[in-house]
């Protein structure tokens, strides 16, 4: 991630600020910086997002194709997330520089997914055992200014909204089954992500604790809790990161903190995809032209 | 690929194109904040990105340090999503590894690169979509992005592909042209100068064709620069003018 040095009386300042619930850009401690969300922006995917929050930017984009079940889950689909640091958002990230961040992203993202009342993987499968849809949900980070997990698990959400599978026929034939693949643009089965989770990242600053900080602000935090919320406040995942440690009280705190803003930003993401797919074609993809 | 007609006897092509005419072009200077340079080109269904950092000291090893100029260093990837077909990778395989060095070559040569000596320029072009013509539209964004960083250069570099199909060349190949078994002639010139800097070609092609199918390249490499040149001078007024306020 980009660096950011900071003075010892630069980070008192934070923390200052973060105590009477002012931050250093005027934020409450539980609002989020300014989202810009566009789905549909790449032809040749499934789905696709992008997310943009201050200097974050990341592209989603999802794939399907037809694969096999896995044994354990013989009447499930999959859903596959693989994340590539890009060199654009900072040199560092050269060559394999970027892996073991791309890894930890992808794993809390497969981490917070993985739960049955979460995401529908039996839709996504065609004949048990045999035939079914593999989601390969693609993260691409392009520039980093903080609270990547948030931006990723927003993108992938919005991807998956934007998703539209091909509708698959299936007939059997003296024991040969055959599967027809709709090339009917509009005849689609669409992903259910109303219970998706996002991911909401709460730092704790000092005393308080902040969502959605800055890169400045994430130098000063030692301790932070990554959790996936879904739309009904149930947790998916938690995972305590960073070099501090943090007292029960204030893990108690943290989570409900990350609850109700978590509620909060997965209904919000849902009011704008509803409102963008509202303006429907008349829309046109804007993408990195604005 | 049988079937598919790819110059119809009006001399249209299957995306409708005619013989000489590039595709679409918009791109943007400026997109990023953090890079010292960017750019976002849009060439047809390619899309790509490009980011500039630099010049700076030498990252990593000092072995790499040039006495009298500055080292060019590039890497290409493509989204795992870009192509039709998933990638499993998007970078270090051997198709991304030859572009990542033409590249270097095409902006060692472009660069005035002895202005700048024992530090480093990185070139990084991500491309998000892909159409046929990966590498032009990557050279294309990467001169935008150089520009945006204010690195001098010799001039613009610009890049375009041509092909030979039936009796005539055609200009800036798309992917179906391109995976369709006809000639592939990629060219990068310094359009003032018409300086080739780069040129590559794969699959067969009768030598007397040569020259007609280098100079369509060479003539569509100067339409591109219209374009960029074009979009160059467009942002700069824009800057310009948000200073003056």
């Amino acid at each position: 991630m980009a660096e950011v040095d900071l003075s010892d009386a630069e980070k008192i300042f934070i923390k200052h600020g973060v105590q009477d619930n002012c931050r250093e850009d005027g934020r409450g401690c539980e609002d989020y910086r300014h989202i810009e969300l566009e789905t549909g922006l790449l032809s040749n995917t499934t789905g696709s997002a992008r997310v943009r929050l201050a200097n974050t930017d990341i592209l989603a984009g999802v794939k399907a194709e037809l694969g096999t079940p896995s044994p354990d889950k013989p009447n499930k689909g999959r859903l596959e997330f693989f994340v590539d640091c890009s060199a654009n958002a900072t040199p560092v990230f050269e060559g394999r520089g970027g892996e073991e961040l791309a890894a930890e992203i992808g794993n809390i993202l497969t981490r917070t997914y993985d739960c049955p009342s979460c995401f529908d993987l039996e839709a996504l499968c065609i004949i048990p055992e045999e035939q079914c849809w593999i989601l390969y949900v693609d993260v691409l980070l392009l520039e980093c200014g903080g609270n990547l997990f948030d931006v990723a698990s927003i993108a992938v959400k919005a991807a998956l909204y934007n998703t539209k599978i091909p509708k698959v026929t299936v007939s059997r034939d003296e024991g040969l089954v055959e599967l027809e693949i709709s090339d009917d643009p509009y005849d689609v089965q669409r992903v259910e992500v109303q219970s998706a989770p996002c991911i909401v990242t709460v730092c704790k600053i000092g005393h308080s604790h902040v969502v959605d900080a800055s890169l400045k602000e994430e130098a000063c935090c030692l301790a932070r809790l990554t959790m996936g919320v879904t739309e009904r406040r149930t947790v998916t995942g938690v995972r305590k990161e960073g070099s501090g440690s943090l007292d029960p009280a204030s893990l108690e705190d943290m989570m409900q903190t990350g609850k109700r803003v978590g509620e909060l930003l997965n209904k919000s993401l849902m009011d704008s995809l509803l409102e963008e797919e509202r303006q429907g074609s008349k829309k046109k993809p804007v993408g990195f032209l604005k | 690929m049988a079937g598919l007609e790819l110059l119809s006897d009006q001399g249209f092509r299957i995306d409708g194109r005619r013989s000489h005419e590039l595709r679409k072009i918009q791109c943007k200077l400026g997109v990023f904040s953090q890079a010292d340079g960017s750019a976002y080109v849009e060439q047809g269904n390619t899309k790509v990105l490009a980011a500039v950092y630099g010049p700076h000291e030498i990252r990593g090893s000092r072995s790499k340090l040039l006495q009298d100029k500055v080292l060019v260093n590039c890497q290409y990837s493509m989204a795992t999503f870009s192509t039709s077909e998933r990638k499993r990778r998007p970078r270090g395989d051997r198709k991304s590894q030859e572009m990542t060095m033409h590249l270097q070559q095409t902006f060692n040569a472009a660069i005035l690169t002895s202005l700048h000596p024992r530090s480093q320029i990185d070139i990084f072009v991500e491309v998000l979509q892909s159409d046929g013509g990966n590498y032009c539209a990557s050279v294309n964004a990467a001169t935008l992005a150089v520009i945006d960083a204010g690195i001098p250069m010799k001039d613009y570099v610009c890049a375009c592909s041509a092909s030979y199909l039936g009796d005539s060349p055609i200009v800036d190949i798309n992917y179906l042209e391109e995976s369709s078994g006809s000639p592939e002639i990629t060219v990068a010139v310094l359009p003032k100068s018409e300086q080739i800097v780069f040129l590559e070609m794969n699959g067969r092609l009768h030598e007397d064709n040569l020259s007609k199918v280098v100079d369509m390249a060479v003539k569509g490499c100067k339409d591109v620069y219209g374009v960029l040149d074009r979009t160059v001078r467009e942002h700069v007024s824009q800057v310009g003018s948000s200073l003056e306020t």
